[in-house]
């Protein structure tokens, strides 16, 4: 099989970054580490953070950082190849070292929390990429933690660095049962002012949230982070009509507001496209909307004049935007 | 003061003059750093972290605050990796910015290890990120005994800002060690009109979002006495007493012991931590040098005049506005 090294992508912004693949490494079946190397220094980063990875025009997906934190010489990231995906997932699995790639510089968006006394850390299947790196940093700072890691036999992706780490800290489950009976106690027995955070798919978060809720323990103590792709943009086609030009956009039930509006030559500034980073915010004039996103506050979604296009949708057929 | 300052053609070049207007109020007056400000003599504000004439002076200021009142720096047990984090900016930000005299360089990839020379200082240091017995002191306190800059830490979380570590040596007005712990908003609850206006509310919701190495900076002006960098609460009992002698001296006095006092803040997201790093830079300058700078002379007059009572109070201002007046209608080129 021939391969075809990929272009560096165009459209490298003010913060992008330009990398080169320095390594590729099959961690098991369906799941690739791929690390980058920078021409320039590459920025530390908070535990948890992640990148965008950009594939194509336009497009980009978001990836959890499992390497060292502090001023490090290369990224490391962990992506598991999705064929019913957009295509971002099976681009990466086709790069070969040497290949320069277009990143985003990191973002933090599930940090650990420094006042914790106990952090109890939940990784589900290719969720563990984050939780590495909170152990990481766990071991670094001597916090106390510990890590369950539910996946299926044989997708073990990262278990080995996980293990050198954690030692005794770390429990590994294959299957449902086995999660609840060993999570169960900890919900019940943790010290008081410990946190909890998972990644996973969006069910287990959901299940951990409400069994955490169940338990007696307060929001803000239960942190999570899903799976980039996971988030939903879908929905009912709406239209977004444009104020400043009367102009009339249609948004089709499987693309999100932001890339019509990015379709019809709008120029919206994005980031993360996962209703994280704040950046693609526009303000609504009328509408009802369907917020999505994990940046605004309540307060903000009750006022009803603001929404992130990225993830968000109208409630009903139309929204207007002060654009 | 403690020791003696000599005002130079070159901190008139420098000086952040704060006003743009004839009129000051509160605002969140915040723009990306790194920019240079101009002024009509001069700009500044090219680099975040400034080195200028008065580094031995100051920093010599602050070890004598220091070793009188230790808790002018503290750092709350959850923060010791914010401190380490704010290190490291802050030397690669010295190393940037004077390659000359700074040097930071990785000798060891894990743990992270690092050679640090400061030859302004005769400083060479080799130490462990993270590990305290490789400093001779705590690293926020390591660092600011090499910078003018004062620091503030804050730390994220319940969705707010946490005022959790700092060094803080030459606050105006104000006590680090009674508002270490605070959130954000409680810290600046005494503040007048900002809470009336929205303003410190926006704030903290645009600090919260700062996104790792980003930078913004504001300044923030009042009028201190005989050029002190230490006008703390604190040390009110040793300074308070100042405005009242200026006020019932010698008019002539006034060009040379009242100074315009501006303070350039810079917010950053440190990027190990999470935590925003908040550096206060002060810069004085006397009366009589202002004078020299016509427009400054005649905008500071208007600021000055037109300054609400309970803005005046809260800024210290309200026994030395007066005397400032007078000095800049009698001796400055100032026509009211």
């Amino acid at each position: 099989m021939t391969h075809t090294v990929n272009a560096p992508p165009t459209g490298l912004t003010g913060t992008d970054l330009l990398v080169t693949v320095g390594t590729v490494r099959e961690l098991c079946d369906g799941i690739r580490e791929v690390t980058f190397t920078g021409a320039q220094a590459l920025p530390s980063f908070t535990p948890g953070s992640h990148i965008g990875v950009r594939w194509g025009t336009g497009v980009q997906n978001s990836y959890s950082l499992t390497g060292p934190c502090t001023d490090p010489d290369h990224y490391a990231i962990c992506v598991r190849r999705d064929d019913a995906g957009r295509g971002g997932s099976a681009w990466i699995h086709a790069l070969r070292v040497g290949d320069q790639v277009v990143i985003t510089p990191p973002r933090s968006a599930f940090a650990p929390i420094s006042v914790a006394r106990h952090h109890v850390l939940i990784a589900g299947g290719i969720g563990v990429t984050p939780i590495l790196s909170h152990v990481r940093a766990a071991v670094q700072w001597h916090r106390s933690f510990e890590v369950i890691y539910s996946h299926r036999p044989g997708q073990d992706a990262l278990a080995d660095e996980l293990q050198n780490l954690c030692g005794d800290r770390l429990t590994i489950v294959h299957d449902v049962d086995d999660f609840w009976s060993h999570l169960t106690p900890i919900l019940e027995d943790s010290v008081l002012g410990t946190h909890l955070y998972t990644c996973g798919p969006a069910m287990m978060i959901d299940a951990v949230a409400a069994a955490a809720t169940a338990a007696g323990w307060p929001a803000q103590r239960v942190h999570s982070e899903q799976f980039s792709s996971a988030v939903a943009t879908g929905g009912a086609p709406f239209a977004a009509r444009l104020r400043r030009t009367g102009v009339l956009v249609p948004v089709g039930a499987d693309v999100s507001l932001l890339e019509a509006l990015l379709e019809r030559g709008v120029a919206v500034p994005n980031l993360c496209r996962q209703g994280v980073c704040g950046e693609c915010r526009v303000t609504v004039r009328g509408g009802r909307i369907d917020h999505r996103d994990f940046y605004l506050t309540d307060d903000e979604r009750a006022e009803g004049d603001t929404m992130m296009p990225c993830v968000s949708r109208a409630a009903g057929d139309q929204v207007e935007l002060e654009l | 003061m403690t020791a003696a300052a000599v005002f130079t053609q070159n901190d008139i070049e420098n000086f952040p003059f704060p006003f743009p207007k004839d009129q000051y109020r509160y605002s969140a007056n915040v723009e990306p750093t790194g920019q240079k400000a101009s002024t009509v003599v001069g700009s500044w504000g090219e680099q975040r972290v400034v080195i200028d004439a008065h580094y031995r002076r100051e920093l010599a200021e602050r070890s004598r605050i220091l070793a009188v009142d230790p808790t002018r720096s503290q750092c709350l047990p959850h923060m010791v990796p914010a401190a380490w984090d704010a290190m490291l900016t802050l030397m690669h930000e010295l190393a940037d910015g004077y390659p000359q005299h700074m040097t930071l360089e990785r000798v060891i990839a894990e743990p992270a290890s690092y050679r640090w020379r400061n030859a302004l200082l005769d400083i060479d240091q080799t130490f462990t990120f993270g590990a305290a017995d490789t400093l001779p002191t705590d690293p926020l306190t390591y660092i600011c005994s090499q910078i003018q800059e004062d620091v503030v830490l804050l730390d994220q979380r319940d969705d707010q800002m946490w005022g959790d570590a700092g060094v803080v040596t030459f606050a105006a007005d104000w006590s680090f060690g009674f508002d270490v712990g605070m959130s954000f908003l409680q810290i600046h609850g005494p503040v007048p009109r900002l809470h009336s206006e929205k303003i410190a509310t926006r704030a903290h919701e645009f600090i919260k979002r700062l996104q790792p190495a980003q930078s913004y900076r504001r300044t923030n002006w009042t009028l201190t006495v005989d050029g002190k960098l230490d006008t703390s609460t604190e040390t009110y009992p040793e300074w308070g007493k100042d405005r009242r002698t200026l006020a019932e001296g010698p008019l002539e006095d006034v060009g040379d012991r009242l100074f315009l006092r501006t303070e350039v803040q810079h917010l950053i997201r440190l990027p190990q931590s999470n935590a925003v790093m908040f550096l206060i830079r002060t810069y004085l300058l006397p009366f009589r040098a202002i004078a020299t700078i016509p427009e400054w002379a005649d905008r500071l007059y208007r600021v000055l005049e037109d300054l609400p009572v309970d803005m005046a109070d809260y800024k210290g201002i309200t026994r030395t506005r007066g005397p400032g007046l007078q000095w800049l209608r009698t001796h400055g080129p100032v026509v009211p």
